[in-house]
């Protein structure tokens, strides 16, 4: 609850610091200690400690998953204002706004990962969504941001539209809009299945999942690169928090037809966001074509809904948007966002070049990186339902074909000469960096670190 | 405690090479990072019992421990890399190389990678070190290879992580099948399985190994890395990290699944014996030393791969011997490339010739090691190979009969090697003088002295895996 109510106040505290603090740049530091704080009242919160006592009337039930995801959604952030704060300042005009709309998303996260009424993830998204609208336009200038802006306010209201609909419907079978089923297992009736689909099609366009991930490419690539880097990485992963929670709610009275259509969806996203990531020439375009391809290998916790699904998809979040994090940052900092750009990094910059090459091996899933758990605990999930087995060699097979893109970079900043322009990174731009390359490796050599507060 | 400071020693070492300065230096702290390991790895061979092998908690949530071990076969492999290294090192010692700090680094990581993978007792541990034996030898490749080396290192890496990466599936499966939810060797073990699912995770697992021996159709890569790689980094490829695929199968996949290596048997074989004679001949045709070494490898490499599937006592204990074997010979051989690539700055048949006498000594000890590569009487390899032939005929005449073939055809090239460039005319190169340093002719000097004192009384060695073999034996029965 802690996160809920304290992000909102934030935000709005936010949002009127512009009133009264004049220096641009003092807004990042603001921002950072007010993250700093939530942070530390979310973890506050599994340990029974309110801010204020709300009756919820079973709206949201908070748990260990929800509250720890809540943290490493907001550890995320702390670590991207931190990183990308001057990059904010530039993007936007106004600052002191655009760090108010990220506490909103918070919010909206807080509500996500907690919910155990549909209302309330209806409200959820919406919250979440609607700052991002703003965000993805936040360079009023630049008419590709406002092209992102327009598509993805357009597409988003859509499927908005549709989930309510498919919450409709599950209302008029059911009478309620609770989570938990009151009628116990059996077969799903008509209106049922109609209801679980259009939802399940809703989430899916949040999450960017084939064939619903139209906009993506087009919307991160159009959005200022820090906009994007908070929206491919920390929204994105909520919404497989919300994701989960139906699943695990719904998914015993659901046969395997939903088995078959999750799996099909798994093999468009995977197929298509790797397969096109591999053509693209500017680097941030092929992070978000990969951003698709990594909700793919997301989408096997929906798939296997067990304990190593939940597990590897808080692993997944920690160590996906890590790396991503720390690859935007450094990438808003290019002039040249093309494969080329990259060529002769480790040269001019050994640490940094070090430091992305280590996201890069964490993004393909290379042992001793903690994406090498996150995608371990993803196959171990699939493998563990003790069926489709095919889908977890189709997987890894895409994984593969990821490694293919992502050592393209990696072979640019190492293997190839030639002039790379970074605009000048200060020393603590560097440690920062530094910290959350070892965050990663620390997740990859020990993942129960972060696995083991699950059952403390 | 052994085995965890085989492992330990290269890691900590490779990590602190980074941050050398001068190159001179870095290359010291490599060969005393190499000989130390050795020392350890000698000792492991008068130790019996607790001190070799060590336990500890892991990854206790997926049941998964930091198991390590050395058995009869662990030794071998691990002495051979312990071997492998310091003469690598001190052969190449006159060799300059760009970052020499970052190029010993990443070798001394490989190293650790290596004797991970060889005394691992817990399959998610075994992968672990698998993937770490990868990442340096591509960084190192890439980095200090030849001109196409970007994108040929690129489909080596491409390869062996799709190998890897199906295994992992495989891993997974079994991990599931496992009663106690246990990934240590003994737990899997005696599954219980349906011949068809067996047979399927064999392959996932096959393939892996397969694409690191590499079996043909799985070898497309590696004649062009080996060529293109710095022969330092060839010699640790082709002497150690090849033998990571036979020896998995010999730890990992015969245990496991020994009805379906049973049923499988002939495909491997017919794969392996068709690569035997498919590299020998083109071998025969090669122009560059170094390709024609890398074909050689492969025809040696299809015979070990051949006599694992057999399931007899004698060509189990034939490969193991001839793991070690192969990787000293070759090793020597690599070391002559490199001293002809680095003095003459050609690597090709045409441009070579007579070098015999230039250096009478050199041309000695590369005959030796040649006819070691054509397992001539008196050397280590034919003592392998003899065993190895032996459990093949058991098995099926027709099969032996056509790998015999490869015997007559590694003569043919490794004796065609031989006559281009010691013998015949001096070509172009007479103005250039060949001085081969003291350091690589000692090198060279005791690798021909392993070669010989292993082929006149291999005995020691045989004795020396006859624990694993015995035990795998019984599995298989």
């Amino acid at each position: 609850m802690n996160t809920i109510i304290l992000s909102a106040i934030f935000g709005v505290v936010m949002m009127f610091s512009g009133i009264f603090v004049n220096s641009r740049s003092a807004y990042k530091h603001i921002s950072a200690v007010l993250l700093l704080i939530l942070l530390v009242l979310n973890v506050a919160d599994s340990y029974g400690f309110a801010v204020l006592n709300v009756n919820t009337k079973n709206f949201l039930h908070f748990e260990k998953f929800g509250l720890l995801f809540n943290s490493i959604c907001i550890f995320s952030t702390l670590i991207y204002v931190l990183l990308s704060g001057k990059e904010i300042e530039k993007a936007a005009h106004n600052t002191a706004e655009v760090h108010a709309l990220i506490f909103f998303v918070l919010c909206g996260i807080g509500i996500v990962t907690s919910y155990t009424n549909l209302l309330m993830l209806f409200i959820g998204i919406e919250i979440l969504s609607i700052p991002l609208y703003i965000l993805s336009g936040s360079d009023k200038k630049n008419l590709r941001g406002n092209e992102a802006s327009l598509k993805y306010f357009l597409m988003g209201s859509f499927s908005t539209g549709i989930m309510l609909m498919g919450i409709a419907l599950l209302y008029g079978t059911a009478g309620t809009f609770m989570l938990e089923k009151t009628g116990g297992a059996g077969m799903l009736s008509y209106l049922e299945a109609l209801g679980m689909l259009f939802i399940f099609i809703a989430l899916s366009f949040k999450v960017s999942a084939a064939p619903f991930h139209f906009w993506t490419p087009d919307v991160y690539d159009g959005a200022p690169a820090v906009i994007t880097s908070f929206m491919a990485t920390v929204v994105k992963v909520a919404g497989f928090a919300a994701f989960i929670r139906l699943f695990e709610a719904r998914f015993g009275s659901m046969g395997s037809q939903t088995e078959r259509l999750i799996a099909c969806v798994i093999f468009l996203t995977l197929a298509f966001g790797n397969l096109t990531a591999v053509f693209q020439h500017s680097v941030k375009r092929m992070l978000a074509y990969s951003s698709i391809a990594q909700a793919g290998f997301m989408m096997f916790a929906m798939f296997a809904v067990n304990d190593a699904a939940k597990e590897g998809l808080l692993l997944y979040a920690a160590a996906y948007s890590l790396a991503t994090i720390g690859i935007f940052a450094v990438l808003a900092k290019m002039d040249d966002m093309s494969l080329e750009g990259f060529n002769g990094f480790a040269k001019s910059q050994p640490l940094i070049a070090a430091l992305l090459a280590i996201f890069f091996l964490s993004l393909a899933g290379i042992p001793l990186t903690g994406g090498f758990f996150a995608k371990y605990y993803m196959l171990s999930a699939v493998v563990k339902t003790g069926h489709y087995l095919g889908l977890a060699i189709i997987g890894v097979l895409f994984a593969a074909v990821s490694a293919y893109y992502y050592f393209k970079v990696i072979q640019a900043m190492y293997f190839k000469d030639g002039e790379m322009t970074l605009a000048p990174v200060s020393s603590g731009f560097k440690y920062l960096l530094l910290a959350v390359a070892i965050i990663i490796v620390i997740l990859g050599v020990y993942p129960s670190a972060i696995l083991s507060l699950l059952y403390f | 405690m052994i085995p965890v400071l085989l492992i330990v020693i290269p890691l900590v070492t490779g990590l602190i090479s980074f941050f050398f300065k001068e190159e001179r230096s870095a290359k010291s702290w490599a060969l005393l990072s190499a000989v130390a390991t050795l020392a350890v790895s000698l000792i492991s061979l008068f130790q019996n019992g607790n001190g070799l092998s060590a336990d500890a908690p892991w990854l206790p949530m997926m049941g998964s421990r930091f198991s390590v071990s050395l058995d009869g076969m662990g030794k071998l492999l691990t002495l051979l890399t312990a071997v492998s290294f310091p003469i690598i090192f001190a052969s190449t010692f006159n060799n300059k190389y760009k970052n020499a700090n970052a190029f010993y680094g990443f070798m001394l990581l490989t190293q650790a990678g290596l004797m991970g993978v060889f005394c691992a007792f817990d399959l998610l541990l075994f992968y672990f070190f698998w993937e770490l034996a990868l990442i340096p030898a591509y960084f190192l490749c890439s980095k200090w290879g030849g001109e196409k080396r970007i994108p040929v290192t690129f489909k080596f890496f491409i390869y062996t992580f799709v190998g890897s990466l199906l295994m992992l599936v495989g891993i997974l499966y079994v991990y599931y099948k496992t009663p106690t939810h246990s990934f240590a060797l003994s737990a899997v073990q005696n599954l219980a399985m349906g011949s068809g699912e067996e047979n399927f995770i064999f392959w996932l697992f096959f393939i892996a190994f397969a694409i690191k021996m590499p079996i043909f159709p799985f070898h497309t890569w590696q004649p062009d890395t080996y060529e293109q790689s710095p022969t330092a980094v060839t010699m640790v490829l082709s002497g150690v990290m090849v033998k990571m695929g036979v020896f998995a199968v010999i730890r990992w996949l015969l245990p496991m699944f020994p009805g379906a290596a049973v049923r499988m048997a002939d495909i491997v074989m017919i794969l392996a014996i068709t690569g035997m004679i498919y590299a020998s001949l083109i071998a025969i045709r090669q122009d560059d030393i170094k390709r024609l070494v890398a074909y050689s490898s492969i025809a040696h490499i299809g015979l070990m791969a051949a006599s694992m599937f057999t399931g007899y006592k004698t060509g189990m204990q034939g490969v193991i011997f001839q793991m070690f074997a192969h990787g000293i010979n070759i090793i020597g051989l690599w070391i002559v490339v490199d001293v002809i690539e680095q003095q003459l700055g050609t690597r090709k048949f045409s441009e070579l010739g007579g070098l015999a006498q230039k250096a009478p000594t050199l041309a000695i000890l590369f005959v030796i090691m040649a006819f070691a590569n054509i397992a001539l009487p008196l050397t280590n390899s034919f003592i392998g190979e003899f065993l190895m032939f032996n459990s093949v005929f058991r098995h099926s005449i027709v099969l032996g009969a056509v790998a015999c073939v490869s015997i007559i055809l590694a003569a043919v090239y490794t004796l065609w090697m031989v006559q281009k460039i010691f013998y015949g005319e001096i070509r172009n190169t007479d103005s250039i003088e060949l001085k081969v340093p003291a350091n690589t002719q000692l090198m060279l000097a005791i690798l021909v002295a392993v070669v010989i004192i292993f082929g006149v009384y291999p005995q020691p060695m045989i004795n020396l895996s006859s624990d694993t073999v015995t035990k795998i034996i019984a599995q298989l029965k």
